[in-house]
């Protein structure tokens, strides 16, 4: 408990997280009024839709989760946390619940707000969670942001340096799982197993049409249901995770 | 108490501590001198857990540091006061620390006023000067009220003002009984600060005693004898066996000999003194003569001192 407390005040008493917390509301709420204020009857508006925005605010989550550790490196202060807590694992433990949580709060806020806002712009448009599914492409949202942040925390400690950590994060998020289609044949099979893409599956699959990422030529056949997805996704991270932990566990502070 | 054993960081194919052993006692201050690159710093990360040695150990108080229960109220360091998050008020860094070893927040207030920075605990420590910066570091190392004290470089940079308040400070922790280990590239600094020394070159250990024996057997000492009777009392000194020089205007500097030995010579041959005064080799100079074979960045360019014409080796 103490070691949260202590990560909790490292994480509030510098600026980067407020700023990162803001913009990864911002994002997913106002993309969500552009789009309920341009939908019309040719194109409707629902629940899913309202979600459209959820990838920018992961991807600011992402770079949240990273500076959370890298920055530690950049400044020194990890040497005094492990001077301070020897058993390193207990720190890095006790960031990731932080960040975690604070994540996939974010992610709630992100996902009602962006719902809220949508129902204000069009009163009479029934956007009701009356199926699973509603209930999915929404509260989903601060699970996936959650289990993000502990993917972009993993490759924080391995990378130990913002601009690499973040680049990796952003390539790997926006274009590397995208480009994959570009493999003839093979490309959406292995699309179907790529972190993000099935993350995206967990939030929108069983969609009549799928919105989906890749918007290529052939649309990728998942293999999991969507709470496999989800487990999936988490599985992914918390192993990044988790060579983080004994990576820096080895290496010299 | 600090003791090292065979304690050894190889990084790759440099050799960075080599097999290096020595102890710290409490209740005074312990120089760690060693030119720049000689494994100063290493040594502390060793000691603090922070790197881990390829061979060999450090124990503090009986215990390798991981060990350590709430290591902050066993063992404080000031390794690098940069050490801080630029955006974090001088407050905020050291409530974290305390937190993190179940420390009282009014602690924090206690050793911001301790080491003068009370007025300025909610500024971001990226405004601090260097000076600032420092007396936040050691704050941070006082939070656990520690027996057992690390500080790398403590005065580098810092006005003089700054340096005797460093120094004051140190000998005051080391007067309550607690072990202060303080590295340094500077003997004269040393020299005011510590009373034992540990000293190393290249990561291997040089010296290790008291101050004073190091100053005395690493310096040439001579006596500067001023007479008007010079052509009685060389004669009487080369007797004896003693090494004399001549200076012009009535002095002679006498090397081998104490100032005790020379006084009586004098008064045995009647010969009247007007000064008799030992003086001291250079520190910088023992220090370079000592370390001069272990300094890893070594430049050929500095021949033209007397210094440098020590180092050339036997066979040249």
């Amino acid at each position: 408990m103490t070691l949260l407390a202590v990560e909790r005040i490292k994480l509030f008493s510098t600026r980067s997280p407020w700023w990162c917390t803001l913009l990864a509301l911002a994002l997913p709420i106002g993309l969500a009024s552009i789009i309920a204020a341009n939908s019309n009857s040719d194109f409707p508006l629902t629940v899913s839709l309202t979600q459209t925005g959820y990838t920018f605010g992961l991807i600011v989550i992402m770079v949240l989760a990273a500076l959370a550790i890298t920055t530690e490196y950049r400044f020194g202060t990890i040497k005094s946390t492990f001077q301070a807590v020897p058993n390193r694992t207990a720190p890095l433990v006790a960031k990731a619940v932080v960040v975690t949580l604070l994540a996939g709060v974010v992610g709630e806020a992100a996902a009602f707000g962006a719902l809220g806002i949508s129902k204000l712009i069009k009163p009479d448009v029934a956007l009701t969670l009356s199926s699973s599914t509603e209930w999915r492409n929404v509260a989903g949202v601060g699970l996936v942001y959650a289990c993000g942040a502990l993917l972009a925390l993993g490759v924080g400690m391995l990378i130990r340096q913002t601009a690499g950590a973040v680049s990796i994060l952003l390539v790997w998020a926006l274009l590397a799982e995208n480009l994959v289609t570009l493999i003839p044949k093979i490309g959406v099979k292995i699309q179907a197993w790529l972190p993000f893409h099935v993350a995206d599956h967990f939030l929108n699959g069983g969609e009549p049409t799928p919105r989906g990422r890749d918007g290529g030529p052939a649309a990728v056949v998942y293999h999991l249901s969507p709470w496999g997805s989800l487990l999936y996704f988490a599985g992914v991270s918390l192993a990044v995770l988790i060579i983080g932990i004994v990576v820096t566990n080895k290496r010299d502070a | 108490m600090i003791e090292a054993v065979g304690l050894t960081k190889r990084y790759g194919q440099t050799v960075a501590v080599d097999n290096l052993s020595f102890t710290v006692q409490p209740g005074r201050v312990t120089g760690f001198l060693g030119p720049n690159g000689a494994g100063k710093s290493t040594t502390m990360r060793m000691i603090l857990g922070l790197d881990n040695p390829t061979a060999g150990r450090v124990l503090i108080g009986g215990k390798p540091y991981k060990q350590l229960d709430r290591p902050l109220r066993t063992v404080g360091a000031l390794l690098d006061a940069k050490w801080v998050h630029p955006n974090r008020s001088a407050r905020a860094h050291l409530l974290w620390l305390a937190r993190s070893n179940g420390l009282p927040a009014r602690r924090v207030d206690e050793v911001l006023e301790l080491v003068g920075l009370t007025k300025v605990a909610k500024r971001r420590a990226g405004g601090f000067s260097l000076g600032m910066s420092q007396r936040l570091g050691i704050a941070g190392a006082l939070l656990g009220d520690p027996g057992v004290l690390l500080f790398d470089e403590p005065v580098n940079g810092l006005d003089p003002e700054g340096i005797l308040w460093i120094r004051n400070f140190m000998q005051g922790l080391a007067a309550d009984g607690r072990t202060v280990l303080v590295s340094s590239h500077l003997l004269s600094e040393m020299a005011l600060t510590a009373e034992d020394l540990v000293v190393i070159g290249r990561g291997k250990l040089i010296s290790q005693g008291s101050t004073t024996d190091f100053i005395e057997r690493s310096t040439e000492n001579t006596v500067l004898v001023r007479s008007p009777h010079l052509d009685k009392l060389r004669p009487a000194l080369l007797d004896k066996g003693f090494t004399v020089r001549e200076d012009g205007d009535g002095t002679l500097t006498v090397s081998g000999a104490s100032s005790d030995q020379i006084g009586d010579i004098a008064a045995a041959g009647g010969v009247v003194l007007h000064e008799l005064s030992p003086q001291r080799g250079s520190l910088e100079q023992a220090f370079m003569q000592l370390t001069g074979d272990a300094v890893e960045y070594r430049t050929d360019l500095g021949g033209t001192d007397g210094v440098a014409d020590n180092f050339v080796p036997a066979g040249k």
